[in-house]
């Protein structure tokens, strides 16, 4: 195995069971790749924060193993964690602190010496220098979430999680964000997030996972995953209604609405070919006066239950 | 041992402290005049002498330890529960810091202020009575002994409350009762022979008349009772967090 191929994190069928007996994680497993930027991408609720819990330690699994660099997160904990740095979801931080001081403070907790100078890059990095004395209740949201990834990387960590990075932040500071992510990865950090954007997946990640209540449905490269994601469908309002799709257009596998009023067709935005022309000019043929068209993002849901019936239907 | 993490703790805890020193420094020299005025002045001016000691002087250990221990209790409880609370908990969670390292800097700020406050109050005592200290070394024993067991009781308090309610409810229902009944204001000797017996299941009496001994050479219970008792407690809260921590009780989940 090269070095570029190596597991960074190997994660081995964990499982997480809450007391209230439900179950956020049936058996996930996971390599993540040294350097990688690799997007978990997911509804809420779907595990992705408990997944990223246990490995970062902040919650237990009830069963599997989660290694950081051959280090068990649980036996070995000390040398796991000093690798890692966390970005949680929920912007948690002390009001009352200075921004330097709650900086220094995760420092000096991931046992790392102090190091002013490298506190005033890092910082200078987020735009947080001139804010440097601020209490922590006087910044903006947007501040507020770059001081939280300043204390995950106060300790320089190898590898970063960010749960969430750009929930309830405006256009303009989610671009800042994912320029901000690139610039870690050009640095050698490796990067976990997770998010229910596709967008933001695909502006991001090398790879995706795409989880489902607690399950890994699929982990591939981005533009293997996005093509399977890029699907449209488009609906077509007939003039009449139909009795049942006449024969030559069994090819489109179209869906016929209960009434008889509306077809409805699956294709892909980034195949070389659609094929739209040919269904509308053969709907012309079969004789069939079409009233409206309207097209639409297959959504998140669609995809994952896409998903869901293509791992039931293997083999 | 992460000395550093301990450190970071231990400071970040401590600024808290200093960010409301006045707060920190004039309550308890406040409310310490105030009880010399009360039961030193007003009270004890009918009390002639409690074993041959003026009632002025005798109720300084009981008010210091009074203090001390709800002090302890309510810093330690607030500095951990107060993560909990805002969800910052997740950062302690996450670093290479094991529970030995967390309960050190947490209770040890904890007991540091608790310490500070106690020594304070002792000052302001000077002001207004006269007192002796006929062991020292045992006096600075038992105070900061009750200072770092308290601070743990309270630790665990901020672990196991869910609401600020019950971060106030066993200071409050148990402790302050406890201290007050537990002879901070008087000789047991001076309570009935049955009330004599029932306060000798009150733990905090063996603290407290360990403290006055080391003051005034004279105490309810013996000395090596007290320091057992204090060295007892001390172990169960250490036992204590040592299972909620193995287990992740009421943190990682």
């Amino acid at each position: 195995m090269t070095s570029a191929t190596q597991p960074v994190i190997r994660i081995e069928n964990l499982t997480k069971t809450y007391a209230s007996g439900v179950t956020a994680l049936h058996g996930v497993s996971l390599d993540i790749l040294k350097g990688e930027i690799i997007a978990l991408l997911g509804p809420n609720g779907a595990g992705k924060t408990t997944l990223i819990s246990i490995i970062c330690g902040v919650a237990t699994a009830s069963s599997g193993r989660v290694t950081v660099k051959g280090h068990d997160t649980v036996t070995d904990y000390r040398a796991a964690r000093a690798l890692i740095g966390l970005v949680p979801q929920e912007i948690s931080l002390e009001p009352f602190e200075p921004v330097i001081n709650t900086v220094r403070f995760s420092r000096g907790l991931f046992g790392r010496p102090r190091d002013d100078a490298r506190l005033e890059e890092v910082l200078r990095a987020l735009s947080l220098w001139d804010k440097r004395h601020a209490r922590v209740m006087e910044l903006s949201g947007g501040m507020k979430r770059r001081v939280l990834i300043a204390k995950a990387l106060a300790h320089d960590p190898e590898i970063l999680f960010l749960d969430e990075p750009t929930a309830g932040v405006d256009v303009e500071l989610r671009k800042e964000m994912w320029e901000l992510v690139r610039e870690l990865k050009a640095q050698g950090t490796t990067i976990i997030l997770t998010t229910h954007y596709i967008e933001e997946a695909e502006a991001m990640a090398d790879r995706i996972g795409v989880i489902n209540r607690g399950r890994l449905l699929v982990v591939e490269e981005k533009t293997t995953l996005m093509r399977r994601l890029g699907k449209k469908r488009m609906v077509i309002e007939l003039q009449e209604p139909l009795a049942e799709l006449p024969g030559a257009l069994a090819p489109y596998r179209l869906e016929l609405s209960e009434d008889g009023r509306r077809l409805t067709y699956h294709y892909d935005t980034t195949a070389t070919r659609t094929g739209i022309t040919r269904l509308l000019a053969d709907l012309a043929g079969a004789g069939l006066r079409v009233r409206d068209i309207e097209t639409a993002q297959s959504s998140l849901e669609e995809i994952f239950v896409d998903l869901l019936r293509e791992e039931e239907a293997r083999p | 041992m992460n000395w550093i993490a301990i450190l970071a703790i231990y400071r970040f805890e401590m600024a808290r402290t200093f960010r409301t020193i006045f707060q920190s420094i004039l309550s308890p020299v406040i409310s310490t005049s105030l009880y010399f005025v009360v039961f030193g002045a007003a009270i004890g001016s009918r009390i002639a002498e409690v074993e041959g000691i003026s009632y002025g002087s005798f109720i300084v250990p009981g008010l210091i330890m009074l203090t001390v221990m709800t002090q302890a209790i309510s810093v330690a409880s607030f500095g951990i529960y107060f993560p909990k609370f805002i969800g910052t908990i997740y950062e302690i969670l996450s670093a290479p810091v094991n529970f030995i390292e967390i309960v050190i800097g947490y209770v040890g700020a904890a007991a540091t202020k608790a310490l500070m406050i106690g020594v304070i109050i002792l000052a302001t005592a000077t002001f207004f009575v006269e007192v002796r200290i006929e062991h020292p070394v045992w006096m600075v024993a038992f105070l900061v002994l009750t200072c770092i067991s308290f601070a743990l009781m309270g630790f665990i308090i901020g672990i196991w409350a869910r609401n600020f309610e019950q971060l106030q409810l066993v200071p409050l229902l148990v402790v302050t009762p406890l201290v007050f009944l537990g002879g901070s204001f008087y000789s047991i000797t001076m309570l009935p022979e049955f009330w004599q017996k029932v306060t000798l299941f009150n733990p905090v009496v063996y603290l407290i008349s360990g403290f006055r001994w080391s003051f005034f050479g004279m105490a309810d219970v013996a000395v090596g009772a007290s320091f057992a008792a204090i060295a007892l407690f001390t172990g169960l809260c250490l036992a204590v967090i040592w299972w909620i921590f193995r287990t992740g009780w009421r943190i990682r989940n």
